[in-house]
């Protein structure tokens, strides 16, 4: 079990800052197009947080020109450039699926107040 | 030569440079010593036979003691016969190290498959299961085997519940993702028949 874990470890990202559902990311991702690299931005909400170690995914939900886009993301990938908080939110769940199902000003999150 | 016996250690992910995820196989490959070379003059055909991992010194018998002195290798657990492109070179006393794979490499792993013990059709052969409900009492039985009076038969080879699993298995066409030869380490993408700590012979893919 230790090799495996050593193997893991190695593919770990040394610093990931700490987030979690609810929380507004911007999630810098690394785009090929054309032989060329660039970074593309991806804004929204976090609905949740899963597995653990180098499986640990999180989903992001924004809502691009009406229509609902989520994008699961492994969080020690290197497409990752830089993950940004850019708002801490007040949830009472980890999951944040009934979001899927509001609309408009019903499908806020709540800033966290310190 | 590209064979290597090794040992199954567990399955992970890992990405790789383009920064995808692949699911990945560990194994921990050799250090294998060669014992016996087997050439078409003395022994009709060629060969090599690698040995893996030490004997215990209360487990090594006269016969088995007299067979790894001849050839000047310590006794060694497992041994087995590889007949690949390029074993023409060693000698017995040598020694084979995962350093022979590099990634890249297309393989053939051969394991013992994880034994299921007396299996039905449905688990053994994806049989259809019967109706759970509306007085059906067809859950998962095999259904009808074969016609009557003729041929008052059952055929051979029909498909019935048996021992399932625990059977020499090899998965073609694997890739080897990498090699970390100061760990002796094999990373082979995809699953490998076995449990872990199972005992696996890697050689060069034959297609």
């Amino acid at each position: 079990m230790d090799l495996i874990k050593a193997i893991e470890q190695d593919q770990l990202k040394e610093e990931v800052p700490s987030f979690g559902p609810g929380d507004t990311l911007k999630v810098h991702v690394k785009v090929q197009e054309g032989g060329k690299e660039r970074i593309q931005v991806f804004q929204g909400i976090v609905i949740k947080k899963k597995g653990g170690g180098i499986q640990e995914t999180f989903t992001v939900r924004k809502i691009s020109f009406g229509v609902g886009v989520e994008r699961v993301f492994p969080l020690h990938s290197p497409k990752i450039a830089k993950i940004e908080v850019v708002r801490r939110g007040d949830v009472r769940r980890a999951k944040l699926y009934y979001l899927r199902e509001r609309r408009g000003k019903a499908a806020q999150v709540k800033e966290k107040r310190f | 030569m590209k064979g290597i016996l090794g040992k199954k250690v567990g399955m992970t992910q890992i990405f790789n440079e383009n920064g995808e995820m692949i699911p990945v196989t560990v194994v921990e490959a050799g250090p294998c010593a060669v014992v016996q070379k087997k050439t078409e003059e003395i022994d009709g055909y060629n060969s090599i036979q690698l040995g893996f991992e030490d004997l215990k010194e209360n487990k090594i018998t006269k016969p088995v003691k007299g067979h790894f002195e001849k050839y000047g290798v310590n006794p060694k657990k497992y041994i087995e016969e590889f007949q690949v492109e390029g074993s023409e070179t060693l000698e017995p006393g040598d020694e084979v190290k995962v350093d022979v794979f590099s990634a890249g490499d297309v393989v053939d792993v051969t394991g013992v498959s994880k034994g299921k013990g007396f299996a039905g059709t449905v688990k053994r052969w994806n049989f259809n299961t019967g109706p759970k409900t509306h007085g059906s009492r067809n859950y998962r039985r095999p259904g009808s085997i074969g016609a009557g009076s003729d041929p008052a038969r059952v055929f051979k080879g029909k498909k019935m519940p048996g021992h399932m699993g625990a059977e020499k298995v090899t998965v073609q066409n694997l890739e080897v993702v990498k090699v970390d030869s100061e760990k002796n380490l094999l990373l082979v993408k995809g699953a490998i028949p076995g449990p872990k700590k199972g005992l696996l012979t890697i050689k060069a893919a034959v297609k």
